[in-house]
């Protein structure tokens, strides 16, 4: 089967004040099937979100596709024509943001917005549109959904606009949603709400996801693959079941412990477990050299790593593959 | 559709008690609201909305060609010539309604022309920033920097002093305002979010333009519109005064240049026509303000 998306070796660099390129994302490569979704996890800054960007063409000024391909059922996204792109991005391939509160236009009613989209892509008459988007908001389990196709954005909460964002995003069935943190800015008793949905709108429209995220436990949720991003590199890939038990890479393994855990019943003090952290900052843009991205706030890094480049993604298992010069050892 | 039914029928399962959905208003109905709540801003529609219907029912409860001489000159108001008459003889009143017609309607086309070029020259500069901004901006520097007065009395002694020539020279000597307002707006919310959202929802620039970014624009630019009108009576007032004005055509600025010499004489033929200018420009201030108040909440006074 081909994949929905593959994206290959895939760069992207900024240009800075002097106008030099500085790489923002090195060589990323993923594919997502029919029905499956990808998980993109890293730290704020590692290039998640350029990535999402990247496949939408919708790369804030300044910013530019310096290789590789992306390819969207068959179709180069990277040779198609600006309008071909219009024609694309919010039918065959939609995007949710990550901030429910102002991604609506505050000046037209919610049905509205879902109707434009299903009016411009469908070409379906004024009247079956603002029908369908009643549909579509029932089909996000807002209630009332006709009195509230009527409101505007300001009426509802985060969390209905974010289902209101999924129902615009889903209207017109792509095969590719990407969903940039869409649950950042939610209480977490609505994140979890969100991914529910999320994972069973999935199961009926066989829409292929990229989920962009920090936050480990949508991914055990929601993924079927993971990518750890980490300074624009991918540095461990794998099945999501197989890296949330055998993390390899130390930055991995140290975002795993940043996750709490939470047991049932009252802990006594001596048992508190401090909550794992990872030293330092991602190194900026710029600053990035040829070793491991890694290698300054490594725990595990010996001196092999410092006098080697970063390392090639090694497949360690079927399907799980490492950037660490040391993943053997660690691993043992 | 048939996933998205299934998926209804589980939606329809687990849909809470609705306690109260709160009732939808267009922001367009709410700033109305908002408006009928100022006083002085429907203060000054009344107004606004009285010499209006003055110069366009006048002429049937005192029919009397303004340009036509009805008397001897300089006849102080009495019964005959209610406010008097100029200084060739002609009826005040007469040219108090027929030059409102005149006067409010270049205020009215002028701000229009104002507004078009202004909004059109901003969103473009301010949407697409880049070269396509450098360049406007230059331009709109370029009329900026030229005294507007001087600047429309130059279009209308090259063009002829005619009321479509002095129109057209106040909005061509007034949009700057316009385009660096609409700019500013524009470069505010280019970069927000639900315009990202449309964009990946497959809009073009223009749809984009059109119906996303300039209505989200609107509120400033309906404000300054409506100021614009303002404005441009009072600049037809000074071309007419300093006798760039149609000769042919009765407006209140051209009643005041025409009779500005004789003003100890007969300050009736000069005092009405200021007053009624006066009296719009007011009336389209007051109304101006209101809307800013109803437009734009943040900067209401409390």
């Amino acid at each position: 089967m081909t994949p929905v998306l593959s994206v290959e070796n895939l760069s992207v660099s900024m240009t800075n004040r002097d106008g030099d390129l500085v790489p923002v994302l090195e060589n990323l490569s993923f594919n997502i099937d029919k029905g499956r979704t990808i998980a993109l996890v890293g730290e704020s800054g590692c290039g998640k979100s350029m990535t999402a960007l990247a496949i939408m063409r919708l790369l804030p000024e300044g910013f530019v596709i310096t290789g590789g391909r992306i390819v969207l059922d068959g179709e180069d996204l990277l040779a198609a024509r600006p309008k071909r792109m219009r024609a694309l991005r919010g039918d065959a391939m939609s995007m949710v943001f990550q901030e429910p509160m102002t991604a609506l236009n505050p000046l037209y009613t919610v049905g509205d917005q879902i109707a434009e989209v299903l009016y411009y892509h469908r070409r379906l008459s004024r009247k079956d549109a603002a029908e369908q988007a009643v549909q579509f908001l029932k089909a996000v389990q807002i209630p009332a959904a006709e009195q509230r196709a009527k409101a505007y954005p300001h009426q509802m909460s985060g969390g209905m606009r974010q289902r209101v964002m999924i129902a615009m995003a889903l209207a017109c069935r792509p095969k590719l949603l990407i969903a940039d943190e869409p649950t950042t800015a939610l209480d977490v008793t609505v994140q979890a709400q969100i991914f529910d949905l999320l994972a069973q709108l999935q199961d009926e429209t066989e829409t292929a996801i990229v989920l962009i995220t920090h936050d480990l436990g949508a991914v055990a949720e929601l993924a079927d693959e993971i990518a750890v991003l980490y300074a624009g590199r991918c540095i461990e890939t794998g099945p999501a079941h197989e890296i949330a038990a055998r993390p390899r890479h130390p930055y991995t393994r140290g975002l795993l412990g940043c996750v709490p855990h939470l047991a049932v019943g009252v802990a006594k003090p001596e048992v508190w477990t401090d909550l794992g952290e990872i030293p330092g900052m991602v190194p900026g843009l710029g600053n990035r050299g040829p070793d491991c991205a890694f290698l300054a706030r490594c725990a595990n890094a010996s001196e092999l790593c410092r006098s080697k480049p970063q390392p090639p993604l090694g497949h360690v298992e079927a399907g799980h593959a490492v950037s660490c010069w040391r993943a053997e050892e660690i691993a043992a | 559709m048939s996933t998205m039914e299934s998926r209804l029928a589980m939606a329809q399962k687990p849909v809470p008690a609705v306690t109260k959905v709160p009732k939808a208003v267009s922001p367009a109905r709410a700033a109305l609201r908002q408006f009928m709540k100022s006083p002085s801003g429907v203060a000054g529609a009344v107004l606004l909305l009285v010499l209006i219907a003055g110069t366009i029912f006048g002429p049937w409860l005192h029919p009397v060609d303004p340009l036509d001489i009805v008397g001897m000159p300089f006849a102080p108001p009495d019964a005959d010539a209610l406010f008097g008459t100029d200084y060739l003889g002609r009826d005040v009143l007469a040219g108090l309604i027929y030059g409102g017609r005149a006067t409010l309607t270049v205020g009215a086309v002028a701000a229009l022309i104002t507004i078009v070029i202004g909004v059109t020259v901003g969103a473009l500069a301010g949407f697409f920033g880049g070269w396509v901004d450098a360049l406007l901006v230059k331009i709109s520097e370029f009329f900026q920097v030229l005294p507007p007065l001087l600047f429309a009395m130059v279009l209308v002694t090259l063009f002829g002093p005619k009321l479509s020539t002095i129109t057209v020279a106040i909005g061509a000597v007034s949009w700057t305002s316009a385009a660096r307002l609409t700019r500013a707006e524009f470069m505010r919310l280019r970069d927000l979010d639900f315009i990202k959202a449309s964009r990946a929802a497959g809009a073009g620039n223009l749809h984009l333009i059109l119906r996303v970014v300039l209505p989200n624009a609107l509120p400033p630019i309906i404000v300054s519109a409506t100021l614009a009108i303002g404005t441009a009576i009072l600049f037809e007032g000074g071309l007419s005064f300093l006798g760039l004005g149609d000769p042919n055509t009765m407006s209140w600025g051209l009643m005041i240049g025409q009779n500005r010499n004789y003003v100890l004489d007969a300050w009736w033929a000069v005092t009405f026509p200021g007053a009624a200018i006066f009296l719009a420009v007011l009336a389209v201030s007051l109304v101006g303000d209101g809307v800013n108040d109803a437009v734009n909440p943040r900067l209401r006074r409390r």
